[in-house]
């Protein structure tokens, strides 16, 4: 039986979100006391010791890209720190707790990311639906303030920063960094190409540090009690825990944060409660829409980011989405494909034209064709077409959910 | 309050464009952004009135269209799917007497489909204005609209 191990969400349901005082009173905002007693450079070592790799869905190391962002043009008047705080990914649903029952903590990480790289000034962009995060997040900006954890001179260590929340307007894509970047400019969410990257050349042709909220809501906990207690968490290479957000047929779906390493079957049987009226287990979608199906082979695997990599499936964002037995996998990937036409920007002819060519196409597996088997085949070859030609992520992504599916599930998608 | 009320009470910088937008829309009893409050953030922030139309009409939240008083959004997204949102916008349909992407002829509701809401854990669900609401089913949607047709 495995139990959650809370760093990040360890807060959750025991203070009162509004309240700063609570928060201080839980030991909050003793990290960043501590890093104002660091230099910069050991902040940013301590967090790539500690194998912090980014929450937002790409695993990259966190310290590396803090590295990158305080290293990047040095005589550039200004640096920014930005909040991925858009949590779009269909089945996730974790940054939105930390947002709602804890926001001071996030903001926390924030101003000791800030003070890492030499920021000044930072934007959390929010989704524009998200209202209660959206309230939650801006009182604790305001306590923040009052407290002198944000403005000028915080805490007596001669360091400004000032924070403010920018709203999204419905748009997935702008969860994607390069796009965020575009939407606070004040523009239409379309990509920008990459290199360079946001470190490099970011907001206003700024460097810019872009962080997942769950990323930055557990580097408190690291910096105040240090890498190698972190390291005793996790995997050599996935260090830690991570908040895995369990939703479909199981029968406590919720957010569980655990040891990275657990396996699917300890996530549903010992944590979100079995599956649903005893229903057997068929699927999993990792990762949301951009994330891989897999069947219960996968179900005793560790679910760490190299591990999955190996088998072909994605960690991502932590969504874990839950299929029984009798629950169709082709409406399921329907609806991801669906998603992603919905959702391009039409910039780039690959994925404009691709992923309507996927919806429409991919019906035909139901409706009716002479050659199934040939048409899935047809389907995945189209979208690694995608994969290799469109200028964005999101024209990159239809291939995981549909190759995974084809892989697993060929004989009930043919049929 | 006037849209150029609304208006100052942000720095006339292009990357407030999309707090203003959502600002003005909100202000507007019929949930949108109209040609002269779209015209008005352009001269505002010294900006073309194409750019301003091109970002009002990029985002899913805002429209340049008149709306109903209150907006349901319904995730179609995979969770929601799986559990079963077909039949709940069937009942919103035949509840409201319009179609999705509709507006009531009364002018109180506009129906609409949304992505992924982040409440996946308590699946299906939707939301009016800026209201969750989880585990519907029929007899929770007969109830929320009865609530919302008083308000
Ligand atoms: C289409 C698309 C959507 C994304 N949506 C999100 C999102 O909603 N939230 C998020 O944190 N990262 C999202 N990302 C990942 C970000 O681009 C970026 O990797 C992340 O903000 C980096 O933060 P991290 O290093 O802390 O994970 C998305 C990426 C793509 C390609
Ligand atoms: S890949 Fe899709 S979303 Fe990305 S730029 Fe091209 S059209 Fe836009
Ligand atoms: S899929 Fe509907 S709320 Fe997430």
């Amino acid at each position: 039986m495995i139990k959650e191990t809370r760093i990040t969400l360890k807060n959750i349901g025991k203070i009162n979100p509004e309240s700063i005082e609570d928060y201080l009173e839980a030991g909050g905002c003793e990290g960043l006391k501590r890093a104002f007693t660091m230099d910069p450079v050991s902040i940013i070592d301590e967090l790539l010791e500690a194998g912090l790799r980014g929450r937002g869905g790409a695993g990259f190391s966190t310290g590396m890209k803090q590295r990158f962002t305080s290293e990047s043009c040095r005589q550039c008047p200004q640096r920014y720190v930005v909040v991925n705080a858009d949590e779009g990914e269909p089945g996730t649903f974790k940054d939105r707790l930390i947002m709602e029952q804890d926001p001071h903590l996030y903001i926390e990480g924030t101003i000791i990311a800030a003070y890492a790289i030499n920021a000044t000034k930072g934007y959390i962009y929010l989704r524009g639906e998200y209202q209660e995060s959206i309230d939650k997040t801006q009182k604790a900006i305001e306590s923040a303030y009052a407290r002198g954890f944000l403005g000028k001179n915080i805490l007596n260590s001669g360091f400004d920063f000032d924070l403010e929340i920018k709203l999204g307007a419905g748009s997935y894509l702008c969860g994607e960094e390069l796009t965020m970047l575009e939407s606070l400019e004040g523009k239409r969410g379309t990509p920008r190409i990459k290199p360079p990257f946001p470190a490099e050349k970011g907001l206003f042709g700024l460097p810019t540090l872009v962080n997942n909220v769950e990323t930055l809501a557990t580097v408190p906990p690291i910096i105040f009690h240090g890498k190698e207690w972190y390291r005793k968490f996790g995997t050599e290479r996935s260090a830690g825990t991570k908040i895995f957000a369990i939703s479909g047929q199981v029968n406590k779906p919720g957010n569980y944060e655990v040891e990275m390493g657990v396996t699917l079957r300890q996530l549903i049987n010992d944590l979100a409660g079995g599956m649903r009226e005893g229903k057997k287990f068929k699927a999993a979608l990792l990762g949301g829409a951009a994330g891989t199906f897999v069947d219960a082979s996968l179900l005793d695997d560790r679910m760490t980011y190299d591990h999955l990599k190996e088998k072909g499936a994605t960690l991502g964002s932590g969504a874990v989405i839950v299929m029984a037995e009798g629950d169709s996998v082709f409406d399921i990937l329907h609806n991801c494909l669906r998603f992603f036409r919905h959702e391009s920007c039409g910039k780039c002819v690959p994925c404009r034209v691709g992923t309507s060519l996927l919806e429409r196409e991919s019906l035909k597996l139901r409706n009716g064709h002479p050659d199934k088997k040939a048409l899935l085949q047809q389907l995945v070859k189209e979208s690694q077409i995608m994969a290799n030609t469109s200028l964005c992520p999101l024209g990159q992504s239809p291939i995981l959910p549909l190759e995974s599916a084809a892989r697993f599930f060929a004989e009930e998608l043919t049929a | 309050m006037s849209n150029l009320e609304i208006l100052e009470k942000f720095k006339p910088e292009a990357h407030n464009l999309l707090m203003i937008l959502h600002a003005l829309q909100d202000s507007h009893p019929e949930n949108y952004l109209t040609e002269d409050a779209m015209e008005s953030t352009a001269r505002y922030l010294k900006m073309t009135k194409s750019s301003v139309y091109g970002v009002a009409n990029y985002y899913t939240m805002f429209s340049v269209k008149p709306r109903g008083k209150f907006i349901i959004r319904v995730c179609v997204s995979p969770v929601c799917e799986l559990l079963k949102i077909n039949e709940v916008i069937q009942h919103l349909e035949e509840e409201l007497g319009i179609k999705t992407g509709e507006t009531t002829p009364c002018k109180r509701f506009t129906l609409e489909t949304s992505e992924c809401l982040g409440q996946c854990h308590e699946a299906p669900s939707m939301m009016i204005n800026q209201e969750v609401f989880n585990h519907l089913d029929k007899p929770k949607i007969k109830a929320i609209l009865e609530d919302y047709r008083k308000k």
